[in-house]
Protein backbone atom coordinates (compact mmCIF):
# COMPACT_ATOMS: atom_id res chain seq x y z
CA UNK A 1 0.00 0.00 0.00
CA UNK A 2 1.08 3.38 -0.54
CA UNK A 3 0.69 6.77 1.13
CA UNK A 4 -1.77 7.48 -1.71
CA UNK A 5 -4.56 5.54 0.02
CA UNK A 6 -4.56 7.78 2.94
CA UNK A 7 -4.00 11.55 0.72
CA UNK A 8 -7.10 12.38 -0.22
CA UNK A 9 -6.49 15.23 -1.08
CA UNK A 10 -7.11 16.33 -4.96
CA UNK A 11 -5.55 18.51 -6.49
CA UNK A 12 -7.54 20.22 -8.77
CA UNK A 13 -8.78 24.18 -8.92
CA UNK A 14 -12.22 24.70 -8.02
CA UNK A 15 -14.63 27.44 -5.68
CA UNK A 16 -13.86 25.11 -2.90
CA UNK A 17 -10.22 24.60 -3.02
CA UNK A 18 -9.39 28.49 -3.34
CA UNK A 19 -11.22 28.87 -0.23
CA UNK A 20 -9.43 29.66 3.19
CA UNK A 21 -9.43 26.28 5.11
CA UNK A 22 -10.45 27.90 7.95
CA UNK A 23 -13.51 28.67 6.17
CA UNK A 24 -14.14 25.08 5.25
CA UNK A 25 -13.39 23.81 8.79
CA UNK A 26 -15.63 26.01 10.85
CA UNK A 27 -18.35 25.35 8.16
CA UNK A 28 -17.96 21.91 7.91
CA UNK A 29 -17.80 21.54 11.91
CA UNK A 30 -20.93 23.76 12.47
CA UNK A 31 -22.79 21.77 9.72
CA UNK A 32 -21.63 18.21 11.66
CA UNK A 33 -22.91 20.20 15.11
CA UNK A 34 -26.58 21.51 13.45
CA UNK A 35 -27.32 17.97 12.46
CA UNK A 36 -26.50 15.90 15.35
CA UNK A 37 -28.84 18.88 16.62
CA UNK A 38 -31.86 18.12 14.51
CA UNK A 39 -34.50 16.59 16.28
CA UNK A 40 -35.48 13.19 14.73
CA UNK A 41 -37.87 12.40 11.99
CA UNK A 42 -36.95 16.46 10.89
CA UNK A 43 -36.79 15.09 6.92
CA UNK A 44 -37.27 18.21 5.59
CA UNK A 45 -34.17 19.82 7.25
CA UNK A 46 -32.56 16.93 6.28
CA UNK A 47 -33.38 17.34 2.62
CA UNK A 48 -32.32 20.98 3.14
CA UNK A 49 -28.87 19.23 4.57
CA UNK A 50 -28.37 16.94 1.68
CA UNK A 51 -29.16 19.86 -0.98
CA UNK A 52 -26.62 22.39 1.21
CA UNK A 53 -24.09 19.09 0.34
CA UNK A 54 -24.23 18.49 -2.89
CA UNK A 55 -23.79 22.09 -3.66
CA UNK A 56 -20.67 21.67 -1.62
CA UNK A 57 -19.91 18.66 -3.51
CA UNK A 58 -20.66 20.74 -7.33
CA UNK A 59 -18.57 23.55 -5.99
CA UNK A 60 -16.04 20.92 -5.43
CA UNK A 61 -15.38 20.05 -9.06
CA UNK A 62 -15.33 16.70 -7.72
CA UNK A 63 -18.60 15.32 -9.04
CA UNK A 64 -22.16 15.11 -7.84
CA UNK A 65 -21.67 11.92 -6.10
CA UNK A 66 -18.55 12.43 -5.05
CA UNK A 67 -18.69 12.27 -1.10
CA UNK A 68 -21.11 9.97 -1.35
CA UNK A 69 -19.24 7.25 -3.37
CA UNK A 70 -16.53 7.53 -0.43
CA UNK A 71 -19.01 8.00 2.55
CA UNK A 72 -19.92 4.19 2.07
CA UNK A 73 -17.29 3.03 3.98
CA UNK A 74 -17.91 4.75 7.31
CA UNK A 75 -21.69 3.32 7.09
CA UNK A 76 -20.46 0.07 9.03
CA UNK A 77 -19.64 2.36 12.38
CA UNK A 78 -23.69 3.70 12.12
CA UNK A 79 -24.85 0.20 13.33
CA UNK A 80 -23.20 0.99 16.22
CA UNK A 81 -26.41 2.93 16.91
CA UNK A 82 -28.61 -0.86 15.85
CA UNK A 83 -29.73 -0.87 19.67
CA UNK A 84 -31.81 2.20 19.73
CA UNK A 85 -34.16 -0.15 17.79
CA UNK A 86 -35.25 -1.82 20.65
CA UNK A 87 -34.39 0.17 23.48
CA UNK A 88 -36.94 2.90 22.37
CA UNK A 89 -40.40 2.98 23.70
CA UNK A 90 -43.24 3.14 21.36
CA UNK A 91 -45.60 1.30 19.72
CA UNK A 92 -44.09 -2.52 18.78
CA UNK A 93 -43.64 -2.68 15.18
CA UNK A 94 -42.33 -6.29 15.28
CA UNK A 95 -40.93 -9.01 17.43
CA UNK A 96 -38.38 -11.66 16.67
CA UNK A 97 -36.79 -14.20 18.77
CA UNK A 98 -32.81 -14.33 18.68
CA UNK A 99 -31.86 -17.62 20.91
CA UNK A 100 -33.58 -16.89 24.21
CA UNK A 101 -34.19 -12.82 23.97
CA UNK A 102 -37.06 -11.35 22.51
CA UNK A 103 -36.45 -8.46 20.51
CA UNK A 104 -38.90 -6.17 19.81
CA UNK A 105 -38.50 -2.92 17.53
CA UNK A 106 -40.41 0.44 18.02
CA UNK A 107 -41.95 2.80 16.06
CA UNK A 108 -39.46 5.19 17.81
CA UNK A 109 -36.73 3.31 17.27
CA UNK A 110 -36.90 2.72 14.06
CA UNK A 111 -37.62 6.53 13.67
CA UNK A 112 -34.48 7.10 15.61
CA UNK A 113 -32.40 4.68 14.23
CA UNK A 114 -33.05 6.18 10.54
CA UNK A 115 -32.39 9.62 12.01
CA UNK A 116 -29.17 8.49 13.37
CA UNK A 117 -28.33 7.12 10.06
CA UNK A 118 -28.68 10.15 8.42
CA UNK A 119 -27.58 12.26 10.49
CA UNK A 120 -24.01 10.81 10.31
CA UNK A 121 -24.10 9.83 6.60
CA UNK A 122 -24.16 13.42 5.86
CA UNK A 123 -21.79 14.27 8.32
CA UNK A 124 -19.53 12.12 7.13
CA UNK A 125 -20.03 13.19 3.39
CA UNK A 126 -19.12 16.82 4.67
CA UNK A 127 -16.28 15.77 6.52
CA UNK A 128 -14.74 13.48 3.54
CA UNK A 129 -15.22 16.28 1.60
CA UNK A 130 -13.14 18.62 3.39
CA UNK A 131 -10.14 16.42 3.20
CA UNK A 132 -10.55 16.28 0.10
CA UNK A 133 -10.82 19.88 -0.83
CA UNK A 134 -7.85 20.91 2.03
CA UNK A 135 -4.51 19.84 1.94
CA UNK A 136 -3.65 18.37 5.46
CA UNK A 137 -0.75 21.09 6.48
CA UNK A 138 -3.53 24.10 6.08
CA UNK A 139 -6.08 21.91 7.53
CA UNK A 140 -3.98 21.67 10.63
CA UNK A 141 -2.92 25.64 10.37
CA UNK A 142 -6.57 26.43 10.34
CA UNK A 143 -7.45 24.56 13.48
CA UNK A 144 -4.03 26.49 14.71
CA UNK A 145 -5.93 29.95 14.09
CA UNK A 146 -9.52 28.40 15.62
CA UNK A 147 -7.39 27.93 18.63
CA UNK A 148 -7.53 24.61 18.97
CA UNK A 149 -4.95 23.80 21.88
CA UNK A 150 -1.15 23.38 20.54
CA UNK A 151 -0.63 20.32 22.07
CA UNK A 152 -4.04 18.94 19.73
CA UNK A 153 -2.71 20.45 16.80
CA UNK A 154 0.78 19.49 16.99
CA UNK A 155 -0.34 15.79 17.74
CA UNK A 156 -2.49 15.41 14.56
CA UNK A 157 0.53 16.89 12.44
CA UNK A 158 2.80 14.31 14.07
CA UNK A 159 0.41 11.47 13.12
CA UNK A 160 -0.32 12.64 9.34
CA UNK A 161 3.27 12.88 9.45
CA UNK A 162 4.07 9.28 10.41
CA UNK A 163 1.35 7.47 9.67
CA UNK A 164 3.07 6.40 6.16
CA UNK A 165 6.49 5.70 7.94
CA UNK A 166 4.43 4.23 10.44
CA UNK A 167 2.54 1.84 7.68
CA UNK A 168 6.07 1.31 5.67
CA UNK A 169 7.32 -0.18 8.23
CA UNK A 170 4.15 -2.58 9.11
CA UNK A 171 4.58 -3.74 5.58
CA UNK A 172 8.47 -4.15 5.44
CA UNK A 173 7.82 -6.79 8.56
CA UNK A 174 4.82 -8.19 6.97
CA UNK A 175 7.00 -8.83 3.58
CA UNK A 176 10.02 -10.20 6.07
CA UNK A 177 7.60 -12.77 7.40
CA UNK A 178 6.15 -13.87 4.34
CA UNK A 179 9.15 -13.91 2.96
CA UNK A 180 10.42 -16.74 5.38
CA UNK A 181 7.00 -18.27 5.58
CA UNK A 182 8.12 -21.19 3.73
CA UNK A 183 6.88 -24.63 3.43
CA UNK A 184 9.25 -27.91 3.51
CA UNK A 185 7.67 -30.17 0.03
CA UNK A 186 5.01 -32.31 1.88
CA UNK A 187 4.19 -30.57 4.84
CA UNK A 188 1.68 -28.08 5.45
CA UNK A 189 3.28 -23.99 5.81
CA UNK A 190 2.09 -22.12 8.74
CA UNK A 191 2.49 -23.50 12.04
CA UNK A 192 -0.01 -23.72 14.95
CA UNK A 193 -2.59 -20.94 15.81
CA UNK A 194 -0.29 -20.03 19.17
CA UNK A 195 2.66 -20.30 17.71
CA UNK A 196 1.43 -18.16 14.26
CA UNK A 197 -0.38 -15.63 16.86
CA UNK A 198 2.90 -15.28 19.20
CA UNK A 199 4.61 -14.34 16.28
CA UNK A 200 2.17 -11.58 15.07
CA UNK A 201 2.81 -10.52 18.87
CA UNK A 202 6.29 -10.12 18.60
CA UNK A 203 5.67 -7.98 15.59
CA UNK A 204 3.36 -5.20 16.95
CA UNK A 205 5.83 -5.40 19.75
CA UNK A 206 9.21 -5.09 17.97
CA UNK A 207 7.03 -2.09 16.01
CA UNK A 208 5.87 -0.35 19.00
CA UNK A 209 9.85 -0.34 20.16
CA UNK A 210 11.02 0.99 16.88
CA UNK A 211 8.29 3.29 16.92
CA UNK A 212 9.06 4.05 20.69
CA UNK A 213 13.08 4.58 19.49
CA UNK A 214 12.08 6.62 16.57
CA UNK A 215 10.26 8.86 18.44
CA UNK A 216 13.36 9.59 20.56
CA UNK A 217 15.36 10.45 17.70
CA UNK A 218 12.80 12.86 16.08
CA UNK A 219 13.14 14.63 19.41
CA UNK A 220 16.75 14.65 19.20
CA UNK A 221 16.16 16.25 15.96
CA UNK A 222 13.96 19.04 17.37
CA UNK A 223 15.70 19.76 19.93
CA UNK A 224 18.75 19.97 17.79
CA UNK A 225 17.04 22.60 16.29
CA UNK A 226 15.78 24.56 19.20
CA UNK A 227 12.71 22.76 20.14
CA UNK A 228 12.20 23.97 23.86
CA UNK A 229 8.72 22.89 24.48
CA UNK A 230 6.58 25.01 22.01
CA UNK A 231 5.75 25.18 18.60
CA UNK A 232 6.01 28.02 15.59
CA UNK A 233 4.49 28.62 12.83
CA UNK A 234 4.10 31.26 9.91
CA UNK A 235 0.86 31.94 9.17
CA UNK A 236 0.50 31.48 5.28
CA UNK A 237 -3.25 32.36 5.22
CA UNK A 238 -5.68 35.26 5.00
CA UNK A 239 -9.09 35.68 4.88
CA UNK A 240 -10.12 37.43 2.01
CA UNK A 241 -13.62 38.88 1.82
CA UNK A 242 -15.10 36.34 -0.11
CA UNK A 243 -13.95 33.68 2.62
CA UNK A 244 -16.61 35.69 4.75
CA UNK A 245 -18.89 36.14 2.52
CA UNK A 246 -19.04 32.60 2.19
CA UNK A 247 -19.02 31.90 6.16
CA UNK A 248 -21.96 34.07 6.06
CA UNK A 249 -23.60 32.73 3.88
CA UNK A 250 -23.12 28.91 4.80
CA UNK A 251 -24.06 29.58 8.35
CA UNK A 252 -27.41 31.35 7.16
CA UNK A 253 -28.08 28.19 5.22
CA UNK A 254 -27.25 26.12 8.22
CA UNK A 255 -29.66 28.18 10.62
CA UNK A 256 -32.36 27.82 8.24
CA UNK A 257 -31.92 24.06 7.92
CA UNK A 258 -32.51 24.25 12.23
CA UNK A 259 -34.98 26.41 11.79
CA UNK A 260 -37.22 24.14 9.10
CA UNK A 261 -36.50 20.91 11.42
CA UNK A 262 -37.74 22.94 14.33
CA UNK A 263 -41.23 24.43 13.44
CA UNK B 1 57.32 -11.57 10.95
CA UNK B 2 55.47 -9.94 13.93
CA UNK B 3 53.56 -6.65 12.23
CA UNK B 4 54.97 -4.02 14.44
CA UNK B 5 52.27 -1.10 14.69
CA UNK B 6 54.28 2.37 14.01
CA UNK B 7 52.69 4.59 16.60
CA UNK B 8 51.16 7.13 14.29
CA UNK B 9 52.36 10.46 13.86
CA UNK B 10 49.66 12.02 11.31
CA UNK B 11 50.26 15.97 11.75
CA UNK B 12 46.65 17.43 12.61
CA UNK B 13 46.75 20.66 10.30
CA UNK B 14 47.65 23.90 12.68
CA UNK B 15 45.01 25.03 14.01
CA UNK B 16 43.65 26.59 17.62
CA UNK B 17 39.84 25.04 17.38
CA UNK B 18 38.23 28.66 16.86
CA UNK B 19 35.12 26.86 15.20
CA UNK B 20 35.23 23.43 17.27
CA UNK B 21 37.42 22.55 20.43
CA UNK B 22 36.92 19.11 22.07
CA UNK B 23 38.92 18.26 25.34
CA UNK B 24 39.18 14.61 27.04
CA UNK B 25 35.37 13.71 26.12
CA UNK B 26 34.15 10.91 28.35
CA UNK B 27 30.47 9.06 28.01
CA UNK B 28 28.67 6.17 29.40
CA UNK B 29 25.16 5.19 28.26
CA UNK B 30 22.56 5.20 31.16
CA UNK B 31 22.97 1.05 30.31
CA UNK B 32 26.45 1.19 31.67
CA UNK B 33 27.70 1.18 27.40
CA UNK B 34 30.41 3.06 27.76
CA UNK B 35 31.25 5.05 24.47
CA UNK B 36 33.76 7.62 24.79
CA UNK B 37 37.26 7.57 26.35
CA UNK B 38 38.47 10.92 26.49
CA UNK B 39 38.11 11.96 22.63
CA UNK B 40 39.90 15.16 21.96
CA UNK B 41 39.65 17.53 18.58
CA UNK B 42 39.74 20.82 17.08
CA UNK B 43 38.14 22.70 13.79
CA UNK B 44 39.12 25.78 12.85
CA UNK B 45 36.96 28.07 9.90
CA UNK B 46 36.60 25.99 6.89
CA UNK B 47 37.89 22.98 7.31
CA UNK B 48 36.27 19.98 6.04
CA UNK B 49 36.73 17.00 8.20
CA UNK B 50 35.94 12.83 7.70
CA UNK B 51 35.16 10.98 11.01
CA UNK B 52 35.68 7.61 10.14
CA UNK B 53 35.73 4.02 11.80
CA UNK B 54 34.05 1.14 12.48
CA UNK B 55 30.14 1.19 13.80
CA UNK B 56 29.80 1.58 17.47
CA UNK B 57 33.07 3.53 17.55
CA UNK B 58 31.30 6.45 18.99
CA UNK B 59 31.31 8.41 16.14
CA UNK B 60 27.47 9.17 16.52
CA UNK B 61 27.31 9.87 20.24
CA UNK B 62 30.20 12.41 19.51
CA UNK B 63 28.09 14.12 17.03
CA UNK B 64 25.30 14.57 19.62
CA UNK B 65 27.72 15.95 22.69
CA UNK B 66 28.19 18.83 19.35
CA UNK B 67 25.58 20.56 20.47
CA UNK B 68 24.24 19.14 23.69
CA UNK B 69 21.66 16.45 23.31
CA UNK B 70 23.78 14.30 24.83
CA UNK B 71 26.18 15.60 27.89
CA UNK B 72 29.28 13.64 28.67
CA UNK B 73 32.54 14.74 30.89
CA UNK B 74 34.36 17.03 29.72
CA UNK B 75 34.83 20.23 27.72
CA UNK B 76 33.46 20.82 24.30
CA UNK B 77 33.40 24.93 22.89
CA UNK B 78 31.65 25.98 20.01
CA UNK B 79 33.09 29.24 18.46
CA UNK B 80 34.22 30.38 21.13
CA UNK B 81 31.38 29.15 23.44
CA UNK B 82 31.45 26.82 26.66
CA UNK B 83 28.68 24.28 26.10
CA UNK B 84 26.74 24.62 28.95
CA UNK B 85 22.93 24.46 30.35
CA UNK B 86 22.85 28.70 29.55
CA UNK B 87 24.58 29.21 26.14
CA UNK B 88 22.61 25.89 24.69
CA UNK B 89 20.20 27.53 22.75
CA UNK B 90 22.76 29.88 21.24
CA UNK B 91 25.32 26.74 20.65
CA UNK B 92 22.03 24.79 19.00
CA UNK B 93 22.03 27.74 16.70
CA UNK B 94 25.57 27.18 15.63
CA UNK B 95 25.81 23.68 15.31
CA UNK B 96 23.35 21.90 12.41
CA UNK B 97 23.16 18.41 13.04
CA UNK B 98 21.94 16.13 10.99
CA UNK B 99 20.76 13.17 11.51
CA UNK B 100 20.97 9.95 9.30
CA UNK B 101 17.64 8.74 8.72
CA UNK B 102 15.72 11.91 6.75
CA UNK B 103 12.31 10.58 8.29
CA UNK B 104 14.14 11.78 11.68
CA UNK B 105 14.96 14.85 10.70
CA UNK B 106 12.07 15.57 8.53
CA UNK B 107 9.03 15.67 10.88
CA UNK B 108 6.99 18.91 9.96
CA UNK B 109 3.81 18.44 7.17
CA UNK B 110 5.75 20.64 4.42
CA UNK B 111 9.11 21.00 3.36
CA UNK B 112 8.61 24.54 3.62
CA UNK B 113 7.43 24.21 7.57
CA UNK B 114 10.60 21.81 8.32
CA UNK B 115 13.04 24.33 7.17
CA UNK B 116 11.38 27.23 8.13
CA UNK B 117 11.35 25.74 12.20
CA UNK B 118 14.69 26.36 12.92
CA UNK B 119 14.71 30.09 12.63
CA UNK B 120 11.51 30.55 13.80
CA UNK B 121 12.33 28.73 16.85
CA UNK B 122 15.36 30.78 17.47
CA UNK B 123 12.88 34.50 17.62
CA UNK B 124 13.78 35.55 13.83
CA UNK B 125 11.10 38.12 12.27
CA UNK B 126 8.70 36.43 9.24
CA UNK B 127 10.68 38.02 7.05
CA UNK B 128 13.67 36.94 7.88
CA UNK B 129 12.80 33.64 8.40
CA UNK B 130 11.22 33.31 4.51
CA UNK B 131 14.43 34.74 3.50
CA UNK B 132 16.65 32.10 5.64
CA UNK B 133 13.73 28.89 4.38
CA UNK B 134 14.53 30.47 0.17
CA UNK B 135 18.12 30.60 0.36
CA UNK B 136 18.72 27.09 2.28
CA UNK B 137 16.46 25.50 -0.34
CA UNK B 138 18.26 27.55 -3.59
CA UNK B 139 21.59 26.36 -1.43
CA UNK B 140 20.42 22.55 -2.09
CA UNK B 141 18.61 23.51 -5.37
CA UNK B 142 15.18 22.35 -4.28
CA UNK B 143 13.49 25.66 -3.77
CA UNK B 144 10.42 24.18 -6.62
CA UNK B 145 10.06 21.60 -3.66
CA UNK B 146 8.87 24.37 -1.09
CA UNK B 147 5.19 23.18 -0.26
CA UNK B 148 5.94 19.56 -1.12
CA UNK B 149 4.55 17.07 1.38
CA UNK B 150 7.80 15.24 3.03
CA UNK B 151 6.81 11.90 2.91
CA UNK B 152 6.02 12.77 -0.60
CA UNK B 153 9.76 12.59 -1.36
CA UNK B 154 12.85 10.33 -2.25
CA UNK B 155 15.60 9.40 0.33
CA UNK B 156 17.93 11.50 -1.81
CA UNK B 157 15.63 14.69 -1.89
CA UNK B 158 15.00 13.93 1.43
CA UNK B 159 18.65 14.00 2.51
CA UNK B 160 18.76 17.60 0.63
CA UNK B 161 15.93 19.04 2.52
CA UNK B 162 17.22 17.33 5.52
CA UNK B 163 20.60 19.68 5.46
CA UNK B 164 18.31 22.80 4.53
CA UNK B 165 16.35 22.48 7.42
CA UNK B 166 20.09 23.31 9.62
CA UNK B 167 21.51 25.49 6.50
CA UNK B 168 18.82 28.06 7.19
CA UNK B 169 19.76 28.24 11.20
CA UNK B 170 22.87 29.77 9.04
CA UNK B 171 25.30 27.37 11.71
CA UNK B 172 29.22 28.29 11.55
CA UNK B 173 29.58 24.14 11.50
CA UNK B 174 27.40 21.77 10.07
CA UNK B 175 27.70 17.97 11.40
CA UNK B 176 26.31 15.22 8.95
CA UNK B 177 25.80 11.38 10.12
CA UNK B 178 26.45 9.23 7.68
CA UNK B 179 24.83 11.92 4.51
CA UNK B 180 25.79 9.24 1.71
CA UNK B 181 24.38 6.03 2.93
CA UNK B 182 20.93 4.45 0.89
CA UNK B 183 21.70 6.70 -1.64
CA UNK B 184 21.40 5.78 -5.17
CA UNK B 185 24.40 6.91 -7.06
CA UNK B 186 23.01 9.83 -9.01
CA UNK B 187 21.85 11.13 -5.84
CA UNK B 188 25.05 10.53 -4.12
CA UNK B 189 26.84 12.53 -6.68
CA UNK B 190 24.33 15.28 -6.16
CA UNK B 191 25.41 15.26 -2.44
CA UNK B 192 29.06 15.14 -3.09
CA UNK B 193 28.93 18.65 -5.59
CA UNK B 194 26.71 20.12 -2.65
CA UNK B 195 28.59 19.00 0.33
CA UNK B 196 31.95 20.35 -1.91
CA UNK B 197 30.08 23.80 -2.65
CA UNK B 198 28.67 24.76 0.80
CA UNK B 199 31.17 27.36 2.05
CA UNK B 200 30.67 26.04 5.95
CA UNK B 201 33.31 24.24 8.17
CA UNK B 202 31.82 20.71 8.57
CA UNK B 203 32.22 17.04 10.16
CA UNK B 204 30.89 14.33 8.31
CA UNK B 205 30.89 10.85 9.94
CA UNK B 206 31.03 8.31 7.33
CA UNK B 207 31.54 4.94 5.97
CA UNK B 208 32.01 5.85 2.39
CA UNK B 209 35.87 6.00 1.94
CA UNK B 210 35.46 7.12 -1.60
CA UNK B 211 33.67 10.43 -0.54
CA UNK B 212 36.45 10.53 2.59
CA UNK B 213 39.13 10.62 -0.30
CA UNK B 214 37.52 13.01 -2.63
CA UNK B 215 35.88 15.98 -0.52
CA UNK B 216 37.63 15.79 2.95
CA UNK B 217 41.34 17.27 3.17
CA UNK B 218 41.60 15.95 6.79
CA UNK B 219 40.42 12.81 8.41
CA UNK B 220 39.84 11.36 11.91
CA UNK B 221 39.88 7.89 12.83
CA UNK B 222 37.87 7.35 15.54
CA UNK B 223 37.52 3.49 17.63
CA UNK B 224 36.21 2.43 20.58
CA UNK B 225 35.50 5.45 21.91
CA UNK B 226 38.70 7.19 21.05
CA UNK B 227 40.23 9.51 18.32
CA UNK B 228 43.29 6.97 16.83
CA UNK B 229 44.17 8.93 13.99
CA UNK B 230 43.64 12.54 12.54
CA UNK B 231 45.68 14.23 9.82
CA UNK B 232 45.56 14.69 6.64
CA UNK B 233 43.23 12.10 4.15
CA UNK B 234 46.22 11.31 1.97
CA UNK B 235 48.36 10.29 4.68
CA UNK B 236 45.69 8.20 6.71
CA UNK B 237 44.55 6.37 3.38
CA UNK B 238 48.48 5.88 2.87
CA UNK B 239 48.60 3.80 5.86
CA UNK B 240 46.91 0.33 5.05
CA UNK B 241 47.90 -1.16 8.47
CA UNK B 242 46.15 1.72 10.11
CA UNK B 243 42.86 1.05 8.42
CA UNK B 244 43.13 -2.89 8.23
CA UNK B 245 43.46 -2.15 12.32
CA UNK B 246 40.44 -0.71 12.38
CA UNK B 247 38.18 -1.84 10.41
CA UNK B 248 38.47 0.30 7.08
CA UNK B 249 39.00 -0.31 3.60
CA UNK B 250 41.03 1.56 1.12
CA UNK B 251 38.72 3.32 -1.73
Amino acid sequence: MHFDAFDRYHDIESFLHRLDPRVKAVVTIVFILSNALLPDGAWLAFLTAWLFLLLANYLSKLGLGYSLKRSIIALPFALIAITVLFSIPGNPLTTFRFITWDFTITDAGLLRFVSILIRSWLSVQMAILLVAVTRFPDLIHALEHLRVPAVLTTIIAFLYRYLFVLTDEVFRLLRARESRSAAATGTRSGGGVFWRAKVAGNMAGQLFLRSYERSDRIYNAMIARGYAGHLYTLNPHEMKSRDYYVTAFAVLIIFVMQVIGRF
Amino acid sequence: MPVTHIKNNFKAPECDGDILAVNDLHFSYPDGHSALHGVSLKLCEGDKVALVGPNGAGKSTLMLHLNGILGGKGEVEIAGMRLNRDNLPAIRAQVGLVFQNPDDQLFSPTVFEDVAFGPLHMGLPEDEVRARVESALEAVRMTNYRDRLSHHLSVGEKKRIAIATVLSMNPSLLVLDEPSAGLDPRARRTLINLLRDLPITMLVSTHDMKLVEELFPRTIVMDEGKVVADGLTMDILKDESLLNAHGLEKP
